[in-house]
């Protein structure tokens, strides 16, 4: 009955695409445009945000403003919180690819049938809760772990004072490569797997040695990988909150937590808003931009 | 000769005990006689009976499944019919919108999805969560799907046409059941995304309202007993066995998060 429905090309499209175009419209094109409106707003005397229109009292703040652009522009300190962010995850980025490339080589020139299961062991405990995975290094960093005793205790022989691990940036870079490796590993191997292993018997022929081959022929080649995996591992790093915030002493602080403290504590919404489309700005940016390079590397 | 540098070797070998040595401790932990984190004492389950004793734990764990059923459930249907759409029609703002919310922090989710409900007037709760849920899972079972149909052989279509099926009942007779296990991997993946979701549901729960993450965040962040190594140990062995599912129905499905 159902089946014998003629229904021509035009409607099934719409019929087919509204649905989940709707609800994406509704659930996060619109949230985010209301967003940029809410940065140009005043606060609300009782937190989150002041009425557009007024009441007519000239004291209470409505309507639209610049303010919240200007107070973030005029003091340094946001920008060089920006900065920080931007420190923390690029420091994640260049040592998630440290890691990740020797783990990408490892896999894509392992024999075919172990190299799904290889892969699939990358994928594993990334797929595990994000807090059991921050959680874990809490317990490995604490002050009483076996781990935190021998690290002293290395220290100690070679004269330093002992240091606290945990609740330092150095946990929270630990714990953000720990959570942001798989992003590099998988665009890598996905890269590395597709290489031609004639090309390196060929630069073996005319006399390249290991390290001349792997920088003049597989590295070069597996650009595009190493762009698209930065993006992965460098996005999410500079918008992250919950590891500073589980990992990291009270310094610590970055853009992601300078966030969720303005929607949350000082409930200063339009504010946060500002911060928050600075952030997305930047995000956008630098994905174009890996997309950008990587498109010139295939060229 | 395959080369396999041992110094690369060793590098690889060492980078897969990094990703695994963090988890194991937190699962033998669960089983530790101790409420320090620190060194073993002795065997116990005291931790798995504790957390079966802890109310609010278990009303977290009620909370986690409801809105995981309800956001999978929803996401599967509305995420099969953009990646559907996707695959058969030229559409210009559908495929933005299916990846923008995977693409961007998530904190920037949660946040404007705060405002919104707020403006909106919603109470924060189980249904703001599940409204957020499927905003993001969407996008993932719409890529596995999509992927599953451009691995279907088209002329199997062609084929039932002539044959007199209507493109309704070429759908439902003939790509239906060739794309579901992909449905089906697409569902189980939403399902887990939505149970592990920290960042948004923390900005969209509002006060009330506990899910797993949310208790073990809260957990974490006062007092650390091994009951959160306890409910961490479940909740893996949970998401180990969906994903084992979802790779034997849909290989590759699990590639990317």
């Amino acid at each position: 009955m159902f089946g014998g429905l003629a229904m021509s090309p035009r409607a099934a499209r719409l019929w087919i695409s509204s649905p989940p175009l709707v609800y994406l419209l509704v659930f996060f094109a619109i949230p985010a445009l209301i967003m940029v409106l809410a940065s140009f707003r005043y606060a609300g005397e009782l937190g989150g945000l002041a009425p557009l229109v007024g009441s007519g009292d000239p004291d209470e703040l409505a309507g639209l403003t610049l303010e919240n652009y200007q107070r973030f522009f005029g003091d340094s300190i946001y920008l060089e919180l920006f900065l920080k962010s931007f420190l923390y995850a690029s420091t994640t980025t260049v040592l998630c690819l440290v890691l990740a490339y020797p783990l990408a080589l490892t896999i894509a020139r392992s024999h075919a049938k172990w190299r799904d299961l290889l892969v699939l062991l990358v994928i594993l405990p990334f797929w595990s809760n994000f807090l059991i995975r921050v959680y874990a290094w809490m317990i490995i960093l604490g002050p009483q772990s076996a781990f935190t005793r021998v690290f002293n205790g290395a220290l100690g022989l070679a004269g330093i004072e002992p240091v606290a691990l945990l609740f330092s940036p150095v946990a929270v870079v630990i714990g953000l490569v720990y959570v942001h490796l798989p992003f590099m590993v998988l665009p890598l191997y996905a890269n590395l797997e597709k290489h031609d292993p004639s090309l390196l018997d060929a630069a073996q022929d005319l006399g390249a040695g290991a390290w001349q081959r792997f920088w003049r022929v597989t590295f070069p080649l597996s650009l595009p990988g190493v762009y698209a995996g930065a993006a992965l591992v460098f996005i999410p790093a500079l918008g992250i909150f919950a590891i500073p915030d589980i990992l990291g002493g009270t310094d610590g602080l970055l853009v992601g937590n300078v966030i969720k403290q303005q929607f949350l504590d000082a409930r200063d919404w339009p504010f946060g808003s500002v911060l928050s489309i600075v952030l997305t700005v930047l995000a956008v940016l630098f994905a174009g931009m890996a997309a950008w390079v990587a498109r010139g590397q295939r060229l | 000769m395959r080369r396999r540098p041992w110094l690369v070797w060793t590098a690889g070998v060492l980078t897969y005990l990094f990703l695994y040595v963090p988890l194991i401790i937190v699962v033998v932990y669960s089983f530790n006689d101790s409420r320090l984190n620190a060194e073993w004492v002795g065997f116990t389950t005291h931790w798995y009976g504790e957390l079966l004793r802890d109310e609010q734990m278990i009303e977290a764990a009620w909370n986690s499944l409801l809105i995981g059923v309800v956001a999978s459930a929803v996401s599967t249907v509305l995420g099969t019919m953009a990646g559907y759409a996707i695959y058969r029609f030229r559409l210009r703002l559908l495929p933005i919108l299916v990846v923008m919310p995977i693409a961007i922090p998530e904190i920037l989710m949660g946040v404007s999805l705060l405002i919104f409900f707020v403006m909106l007037n919603l109470t924060l709760g189980l249904v703001s969560i599940i409204l957020s849920h499927i905003a993001f899972c969407v996008g993932f079972v719409a890529i596995v799907v999509r992927s599953r149909l451009s691995g279907m052989d088209e002329s199997l279509i062609e084929a039932a046409r002539d044959l007199g099926a209507t493109p309704v009942q070429a759908f439902r007779l003939v790509t239906l059941p060739l794309i579901m296990p992909g449905i089906v991997a697409g569902a189980l993946m939403a399902f887990t995304l939505s149970i592990d979701d920290f960042v948004i549901t923390f900005f969209t729960a509002g006060v009330d309202s506990v899910t797993l993450p949310l208790q073990i965040y809260s957990m974490i962040k006062i007092a650390v007993t091994p009951e959160v190594n306890a409910v961490s140990t479940l909740l893996m062995l949970l998401t180990l066995v969906l994903i084992v599912i979802a790779t034997r129905l849909a290989p590759g499905s699990f590639r990317g998060k």
